[in-house]
């Protein structure tokens, strides 16, 4: 019972935040609806007990990138004065057409409990309420299947990944350096072929 | 509740308007945003799966996920930024130095 009360209202957070992400005329308005929607998904995650993955949701995406895109927002003014007016043909025709395929596959996998693909043995709406005790996301439980001290034998897990994903962020930070520390450069050489 | 389906539903309520933004919006920081909004949506349904299934399978990947969401947006709003720093604009109508 209070696992559908807190999705009701959860629910109707995240739907109306997303919604006024892409229908917000100012893009302060879309952050802040961005932010409510994953404030209301880190909900879900606690109602999964998925600890670990609701706390970094919460300081990651609404503290870190909500941030940034705060700044970033800030930085280039609040414009409003969007063009609507559609360049590519046929987009909007895709849209309806993309909408509708996906609001008619989620009637059918909703209606028919068509989940058949995650009905792995020992799953299922019957074992909902003990799966959550069995997936309990506390930071140990996270860093044991992580790194592969899970169960009896020791495994490689998930460090590969996780090392890869380390490079990746290093390539990030050095692009968004290298994006900002070599523009002067940049400029020098795009401003003759602009006078032209 | 009876198992992930009502997460599943929400998360593909949450992915078409995602998906919505992306195709009809212009502004470069709100098609990000959809982007991230998508994102997310595809995080639910990996934590509400991984319960379903009764392994952490699906809480390790929306930290990989998560990771690489991060990377993307650093990456992103840096091009942004340097682009409305050329063009004064965040529209990307604009941009269409590299059409051949």
């Amino acid at each position: 019972m209070t696992e559908i009360v807190l999705f009701g209202i959860f629910g109707t957070v995240a739907i109306a935040g997303a919604l006024s992400v892409i229908l917000a005329r100012n893009p302060i308005y879309s952050a802040l609806g961005l932010m409510s929607t994953m404030f209301s998904l880190a909900v879900f995650y606690i109602m999964h007990l998925g600890h670990f993955v609701a706390a970094i949701q919460i300081i990651v995406y609404t503290g870190a990138v909500m941030t940034l895109f705060l700044f970033v927002i800030m930085l280039i003014g609040v414009d409003r004065s969007e063009d609507t007016a559609e360049q590519l043909p046929n987009q909007r025709r895709i849209v309806v057409g993309l909408g509708l395929t996906i609001a008619i596959t989620t009637v059918v996998l909703t209606v028919g409990q068509n989940f058949k693909w995650v009905t792995a043995p020992g799953s299922g709406p019957a074992n909902w309420d003990a799966n959550a005790e069995a997936t309990n996301g506390t930071i140990q439980a996270i860093g044991r299947v992580l790194f592969g001290a899970d169960g009896a034998e020791r495994t490689a897990g998930w460090a590969l990944p996780f090392e890869v994903v380390s490079l990746l962020l290093i390539v990030a930070a050095v692009g968004a350096i290298a994006l900002a520390f070599f523009r002067p450069l940049r400029k020098v050489e795009i401003n003759p072929t602009e006078t032209d | 509740m009876a198992g992930p389906t009502p997460y599943m539903a929400l998360a593909f309520i949450l992915f078409v308007i995602g998906a919505t933004g992306l195709l009809t919006r212009r502004n470069a920081l709100i098609m990000f945003m959809s982007v991230e909004l998508m994102l997310n949506s595809v995080n639910l349904t990996f934590v509400a799966a991984g319960r379903a299934i009764g392994n952490f399978t699906g809480q390790v990947s929306v930290f990989f996920v998560l990771v690489v969401a991060a990377a993307e947006v650093v990456i992103g709003l840096a091009i942004i930024v340097a682009v409305f720093q050329k063009r004064n604009s965040a529209s990307v109508d604009e941009l269409s130095e590299m059409k051949g």
